[in-house]
């Protein structure tokens, strides 16, 4: 017994254990606090709300772990979407085929990986700081897709895009699965290529990283243009789920992308952070966002909430943190 | 004069690129190079600039700050309620209500990554949802319209009719942004503790060893720029003769970009007042001009957009830097 929990505590890693408190602290609460809770509607409703948010904060993670920042992730994702959208308007519509929603699909990947891939440039080359540089893309990416909506949003797609948005297969909620594979890619990644060893190096120490051989502007060029197809995949899985798209929808997760992620244990200044925790740190926001529901309370409230959470798991953390030193010095 | 180019680069790019932009304007439209448009120019860009001077502070701190623009929106709603209470106030009590309301937000940021160590962007990015997500919860997204006349009434300075018929005006924002800019401009350039301040944010640890005591440091920082949104959220609010929720939401990423874009430093130590307002303006007269060309708002912030990315990636490099593979001359930085 002992051996498994140590198993998991290895796997999970240390960034583990905010999180994880957070998850029983909230099923243990809301539990209590509302019978309906624990039941099937709860994790269904959290089910299709978690990919949205989760792919986007998937997108702002690797930026993170460089010690840089994606500010662009949501517009990027509307910009994306409107790729999509255009190219099943353009060749029929609601009657557009499978192939076309494909060729719709890879465009719009494209487009993310653009956006990121110019960011990635003038942040690895420049040194600009990526707050900045991708602060400019947004307000680029926002007033390119306002200028070619004029504000307003597009809609009318082939019936099979909807079920991507809102159909199950066994039962599983489909954007759920497209998420959970995203998940686990970015947890391959990171864990076991080049590129995502390059990335915790990078987010550590710059210099070193150069200094030891390792071609840092490639990484960061490439870590910029997988943030923006992350992107992109959001973009096409609100598309679905909405059935429209509109500059502007999700604006207001970009900075709760941020919060999951340093909920999740990632470290604000770069190089270390897991991609588990911070899916356990979405789990946890959307079960905390779904029992305020149930309780009566609104939207508004639970950013509030989330807001709160994180100063708390900050204030735990420097807590622990405090009891540990305290420790060692009374121990030696 | 050299030296001082050189020790104010950002300064005189900035001030280069605005030239250029304005002397273009200027052939291109009829109407951009007039004082009346200029004062437009001021008018509207007080309450950015008010905004910009107090991130700036921060920023020198070695500190960000997200939650100020919903500060300021929360401040806005604390303060017309407050003056309903006093019943009416005047424009002294509704500074200092606004004021200390921003203060006091400020300071609890400041608070949070003092007290218990959290770095400043995770602390912001929290309070700007508390903030939020509590002003949306509590007013429920309702607006208010039924502000004191005192408010609302636009306060005009300095007038004057032109040859042309048309007149100019300087109204209350204006004297509010340039008290708040020099006001600014002497805490950090003529003060000890403005010294403190940029001794802070370009090496924390260097300054608590010589002395300086990093908890009022990160006070002043952030109470000063609660300070300075408080009273932008007010003069906001005169100047929408509205009180919305949600209107400065997102305010806080655009005046960001133009404090970077002023030579601050993400990181600490660096800025100038002249650099920031400089950054507010170039971003104003940009979309001024572009308004006075006729070109479709919708693509105004496509353009700053593109033209910020552009000013960073010409100000952070050379030409052939960016090519690596023509400028290779043994040395890569």
């Amino acid at each position: 017994m002992t051996t498994v929990f140590e198993r998991i505590k290895v796997a999970a890693g240390p960034e583990m254990a905010g999180p994880g408190l957070a998850f029983i602290a909230v099923v243990l609460i809301f539990g209590i606090a509302s019978p309906q809770f624990l039941s099937a509607a709860t994790f269904g409703s959290v089910a299709f709300q978690l990919p949205e948010l989760g792919l986007l904060t998937l997108a702002m993670l690797l930026p993170i772990l460089t010690g840089g920042l994606n500010l662009a992730i949501t517009f990027t994702a509307n910009v994306a979407g409107l790729t999509a959208a255009w190219v099943l308007k353009a060749n029929g519509g609601v009657d557009a085929g499978l192939g076309i929603f494909l060729v719709a699909a890879l465009l719009a990947l494209m487009v993310g990986a653009a956006s990121g891939a110019v960011m990635g440039l003038v942040i690895a080359f420049t040194r600009a700081h990526p707050i900045l540089v991708s602060l400019s893309m947004m307000i680029f990416l926002r007033g390119l897709g306002e200028f070619l909506t004029r504000g307003g949003d597009i809609s009318g797609f082939p019936a099979f895009v909807g079920v991507i948005g809102h159909g199950s297969i066994a039962g599983i909620p489909v954007p759920l699965i497209v998420f959970v594979v995203c998940v686990l890619a970015w947890h391959l990644l990171l864990g076991r290529t080049k590129l995502g060893f390059n990335t915790y190096m990078i987010g550590s120490n710059l210099e070193a990283t150069r200094y030891s051989g390792i071609n840092t502007r490639k990484a960061i060029v490439l870590v910029y243009t997988l943030s923006g197809i992350m992107c992109a995949i959001a973009g096409i899985i609100m598309l679905a789920r909405f059935n429209s798209v509109r500059i502007g929808h999700g604006e207001s997760y970009l900075l709760i992308t941020v919060l999951a992620c340093f909920l999740g244990g990632v470290d604000p200044f770069g190089g270390f952070g897991r991609v588990i925790p911070v899916f356990v740190a979405l789990v946890v926001l959307q079960l905390l966002s779904s029992g305020l529901n149930l309780v009566g309370a609104n939207q508004h409230l639970a950013t509030a909430v989330w807001g709160i959470l994180l100063v708390v798991v900050m204030i735990l953390r420097w807590a622990v943190s405090r009891i540990r030193i305290s420790i060692v010095r009374r121990g030696s | 004069m050299r030296s001082l180019i050189r020790t104010h680069a950002t300064e005189f790019s900035l001030l280069a690129v605005i030239v250029a932009i304005s002397a273009v304007l200027s052939f291109a439209t009829t109407n951009f190079f007039s004082l009346g448009n200029a004062f437009d120019l001021l008018n509207i860009s007080a309450v950015n600039i008010i905004f910009a001077v107090g991130l700036l502070v921060v920023l020198i701190a070695g500190g960000i700050d997200i939650s100020f623009a919903v500060a300021a929106s929360v401040v806005q709603y604390g303060t017309a309620i407050a003056l309903g209470w006093i019943g009416g106030g005047g424009w002294i009590s509704g500074l200092l209500i606004a004021g200390s309301l921003g203060v006091l937000l400020g300071c609890f940021n400041a608070f949070l990554i003092h007290r218990f160590r959290i770095i400043s962007i995770v602390a912001t990015i929290s309070t700007f949802n508390i903030y939020f997500g509590l002003l949306m919860f509590f007013t429920r997204g309702v607006s208010i319209y039924d502000l004191p006349d005192w408010l609302t009434d636009r306060v005009i300075l300095f007038e004057r009719e032109m040859p042309d018929g048309t007149w100019i005006e300087i109204t209350l924002p204006v004297l509010v942004m340039i008290v708040c800019v020099v006001a600014t401009w002497t805490l950090i350039t003529r003060t000890t503790i403005g010294r403190q301040l940029y001794a802070f944010g370009d090496n924390p640890e260097g300054a608590r060893r010589f002395g300086i005591n990093i908890g009022v440091m990160q006070f002043i920082a952030f109470g000063w720029l609660g300070l300075m949104a408080g009273v932008g959220g007010l003069i906001q609010a005169h100047y929408a003769q509205e009180v919305v929720p949600n209107a400065l939401y997102g305010r806080e990423l655009d005046v960001l970009a133009a404090v970077v874009l002023g030579g601050a430093r993400l990181g600490g130590g660096k800025g100038t007042v002249l650099g920031c307002v400089l950054g507010v303006l170039l971003i104003s007269i940009t979309q001024n001009g572009l308004n006075l060309m006729g070109v479709s708002p919708f693509a105004f912030k496509m353009i700053i957009g593109a033209i910020i990315l552009i000013a960073i990636t010409l100000s952070n490099t050379r030409i052939e830097r960016l090519l690596p593979f023509i400028g290779q001359r043994g040395t890569r930085r």
